[in-house]
């Protein structure tokens, strides 16, 4: 086969893999030159000259130092680049790859499929201006400040340097006729646009200006490809994505299936102790497939784990997240209802609400004595323990850990000013600035309780002075500016009035396509003589205010229970 | 208030280095491999006392993810567990006589041993009741995890200790000699754990599980804590302050994000709850002899004793990495 597609070859470690790639490569003829980094041990480029000897078509250029980010591996692609365009005269196209780079598919296919798009240089060549992904603030300034020192090696000189041009305001000039390209240092390009900009005879000046640019290899031939190629396609060959950080996501074997089927001609970067990867691809094999490169499955694989490292999963907290306050990117896992003073106005709410949607409701689960979880279980999902003790010691996470563990299953439950509140009220500031939450409140209400229970009057009035001040400090904190949950105040005697109504409007919420199934509301407790219970403590001196206007004599409940 | 802080704390970091290194004339060598530790190798760090039972696992266990040489302090076991680790062809084991409780529970002897030989290395710090899992552990060797680590610039690797235990009574199935103990203990809490930022460390202090619920729930604030570093590129400027909890310089315990993200995290699968029988004590009983004398008689009785029984029907029975992944006790993070 007549060998019309060559290959260079950066290579600094591994290099026994990089040997075995070359020497897949090679078998079907096609010439690669090696470029060697300069500070790889000698002991360890002799091994790899010596395992490569027998192979006509490999080639290795002169050496240059290698530095991440610094020209000198722009100065590396253009030794090995000259060296084989001089050596094969029958090379027609040059592909650049790392010893790091895997090929997915025989060459030939590859081959065949270039041979499919003449003329056409694959370098990916994006505007600087509309570049979007570089990372860590450094994008135009790549071009108009000088970088004289690599990043890696003196990174507190770099940032100085970086400060320091900013503050003077410097700005260098471009090279008149060029417009900053960026792109993936791994390209394809054919024999006449590589040869016109090695030939060019503006190359010193060129070189001169990228010597001094922040990571040239991603922006020299990116850009001068511009000036001299018939037909750019703005894309690599090389299937590489990059992480948030602008590092290369790397792969191992358990990625082999998810390679095969991307169909793409090569991958980097490859783990070096990737077995079954390189066992794999690089098994001899005849081209068979015709198959257009698909790389968005991979695409979408890390995507998903860059969104993982820099949004997480909402509503988790763990060893590797702890985010700082609104920092959250959602404070809970899902959405939950918070029902105060529900309990005491009607007989059996957690009975009617667990029937009638499909939630898990539990009782109040922030009482003093235990955590009231549905069914009065003593342990709950995730393994939480209804001890207050246990509860008290970090009610919020007490909280979250519930609403992540039970993820898929609306959770309800009870609250009122007689739970633990937390330090200031924590733990409601963090429900009602929480996007998840449904809180519905019926002040007052936890005067029912007392009144029935019918105890000791002075003690009674006491507690009722007491909740009262505790409801009147959470009703001022639902009513604060900085809010997020979905909150709904009624007074008692505003919510006795049309109960139906509400609860409506509160089930449609919880099981928005279940409302047909609210057909009974749930009965009201026996309230005759509450009103003359309010006079009399108003009589003991109390104020009850947060019930609203309650009269003395109460009204017959509504006469109908059923909705219309 | 920055500047003292960080004098002091690093006053605190010459103190406990100083510390190792007195401490670490306590430590007599049995067999002396670390000739054999090569450039790179993945070293694995342990102290223990009497844990026979536990030790042809948990070789089995590290070796296989990749752990190149071991060195343990054997502190005055009487159980033959350092004549079986120095019968071991990739172990360095050294003896120490002296106070477990005064070598503040051995960390004095691991940071001696870590500054001496964990220079340059990565490596692992870990009870022999400890289990390391990382992401794709099941398919990527932990040299895999080590190299992505260097490549992205980090030093440190952070966990969750998760317990697991046994469904019923501790006691009631011991773990063989060899065996895996997470056969028997393959229970665990998947979703009770509280997180304060503990800022003098940076560190975060981790809390709950099945051991607050289960003995501190009368006083939870003195419940254990489960947060931990085992994997460190150490540099010998390094120093564990308290257990394998947090380090100092604190740089080295910020392995967590505080803007919502999640950095890859691995769990510690302690299997602390579990009555190890050798097959001595084995034999002694099916014999029914009489051995209210020996001490190993004793620990073993001592595990039956306890009839706690941890289980609840809430409690999940572990499969694999991925599973604590999903539930949210460990993180890929962006190494996919």
């Amino acid at each position: 086969m007549s060998a019309r597609l060559g290959f260079i070859m950066l290579v600094h470690t591994a290099l026994d893999r990089a040997a075995d790639v070359v020497r897949f490569v090679a078998a079907t003829g096609s010439p690669v030159v090696i470029h060697v980094d300069a500070s790889t041990p000698p002991a360890q480029r002799e091994g790899l000259l010596q395992a490569l000897a027998h192979l006509p078509q490999v080639r290795f250029c002169k050496r240059h130092r290698c530095d991440w980010g610094t020209w000198s591996l722009v100065a590396a692609m253009q030794s090995a680049s000259e060296l084989l365009l001089r050596d094969f005269p029958g090379v027609e196209r040059v592909y650049a790859m790392s010893g790091a780079c895997l090929p997915l598919r025989p060459v030939a296919e590859l081959q065949a499929w270039l041979d499919r798009h003449p003329d056409a240089d694959f370098i990916e060549s994006v505007n600087v201006a509309d570049v979007n992904w570089t990372k860590g603030g450094l994008n135009e300034e790549r071009f108009t400040l000088w970088f004289p020192v690599g990043f890696k090696r003196r990174k507190w000189v770099f940032d100085r340097l970086v400060d320091a041009q900013r503050l003077l305001h410097v700005k260098r000039d471009i090279p008149d006729g060029i417009v900053p390209h960026m792109g993936s240092q791994w390209w394809c390009l054919t024999r006449e646009t590589l040869e016109a900009i090695l030939k060019d005879p503006m190359r010193p000046v060129y070189d001169r200006y990228f010597r001094q640019v922040w990571i040239p290899d991603e922006s020299y031939f990116q850009t001068l490809v511009r000036l001299h190629a018939r037909r750019i396609e703005s894309r690599s060959l090389t299937l590489g994505k990059f992480d948030h950080q602008g590092k290369p996501h790397v792969f191992y074997d358990d990625h082999l299936t998810l390679l095969r089927r991307s169909d793409c001609f090569m991958a980097r970067k490859i783990w070096r102790g990737a077995d079954r990867l390189y066992q794999h691809f690089l098994a001899p094999r005849e081209a068979a497939s015709d198959a257009e490169p698909q790389p968005s499955r991979i695409d979408r694989h890390f995507a998903r784990a860059t969104e993982q490292r820099v949004r997480g999963r909402p509503g988790l907290y763990m060893a590797s997240r702890f985010p700082v306050a609104n920092r959250e990117n959602g404070k809970t896992a899902e959405p939950y209802s918070v029902f105060q003073g529900f309990t005491e106005v009607f007989q059996d709410f957690e009975g009617w609400l667990s029937a009638v949607a499909n939630c898990r409701v539990h009782g109040h689960l922030f009482a003093p004595q235990k955590a009231q979880f549905a069914g009065r279980e003593r342990h709950f999902a995730g393994g939480l323990s209804d001890s207050a003790t246990l509860r008290d010691y970090n009610p919020r996470a007490f909280l979250t850990n519930l609403l992540w563990a039970t993820r898929g299953e609306r959770q309800c439950f009870q609250f009122g000013p007689g739970d633990t509140q937390g330090r200031k009220f924590d733990l409601l500031w963090f429900m009602a600035t929480d996007s998840n939450a449904q809180i519905s409140v019926i002040s007052g209400a936890w005067a029912v309780p007392l009144y029935r229970s019918g105890g000791d009057f002075a003690q009674l009035r006491r507690e009722a002075a007491r909740l009262q001040r505790i409801e009147s400090e959470m009703i001022e904190i639902l009513h604060a500016p900085q809010t997020r949950a979905r909150i709904r105040i009624w007074t008692m005697a505003e919510f006795l009035e049309n109960p139906a109504e509400p609860l409506h409007t509160l089930f449609d919420e919880i099981a928005p396509h279940s409302a047909a199934r609210l057909m009974r509301l749930p009965d009201l407790v026996d309230l005759t003589g509450f009103g003359s219970f309010l006079q009399e403590l108003r009589n003991q001196g109390m104020q009850p205010v947060l019930m609203g206007d309650f009269p003395t004599t109460p009204l017959p409940p509504d006469p109908s229970h059923r909705m219309k | 208030m920055g500047i003292l802080t960080s004098y002091r704390l690093r006053l605190m970091r010459r103190r406990w280095k100083i510390r190792a290194r007195l401490k670490g004339r306590e430590l007599q060598p049995l067999a002396e491999r670390t000739g054999q530790i090569g450039k790179n190798a993945i070293l694995l760090f342990a102290t223990l006392r009497n844990e026979k039972p536990r030790l042809a696992w948990f070789l089995q266990y590290y070796r296989a993810l990749g752990v190149e040489h071991f060195l343990f302090v054997d502190n005055g076991s009487e159980d033959g567990s350092a004549e079986y680790l120095a019968g071991q062809p990739d172990a360095s084991v050294w003896r120490a006589e002296a106070s477990y409780k005064a070598s503040r529970f051995g960390m004095d002897w691991m940071n001696g041993l870590l500054r001496r030989y964990g220079h340059g290395h990565w490596a692992l710090t870990v009870d022999v009741d400890e289990f390391f899992l990382y992401p794709h552990c099941d398919t990527r060797p932990l040299r895999a995890l080590t190299d992505w680590l260097d490549d992205a610039g980090l030093r440190s690797f952070g966990t969750l200790l998760l317990d697991v235990y046994p469904k019923g009574p501790v006691g009631d199935q011991p773990c063989l000699e060899g065996q895996n103990p997470l056969e028997i203990a393959s229970w665990f809490d998947s979703g009770n754990y509280t997180i304060t930022r503990n800022h003098r460390f940076r560190n975060l202090w981790i809390q709950g599980g099945p051991r607050a619920r289960g003995y501190f729930a009368d006083q939870p604030r003195a419940a254990p804590a489960l947060n931990k570093v085992p994997l460190v590129k150490w540099h010998r400027s390094f120093v564990y302050v308290s257990s394998t909890h947090m380090l100092l310089p604190r740089g080295l315990n910020l392995t967590y994000d505080t803007l919502g993200g999640e950095k890859a995290s691995g769990c510690l699968l302690h299997a602390k709850f579990l009555a190890t029988l050798s097959d001595k004590v084995r034999e002694e009983m099916a014999r029914g002899q009489h051995y209210a004398e020996s001490r190993e008689y004793q620990a073993y009785a001592s595990g039956i004793a306890d009839r706690t029984d941890l289980w609840t029907k809430w409690s999940e029975r572990f499969i694999n990495w991925r599973q604590l992944e999903i539930m949210g006790l460990m993180s890929k993070g962006n190494w996919a």
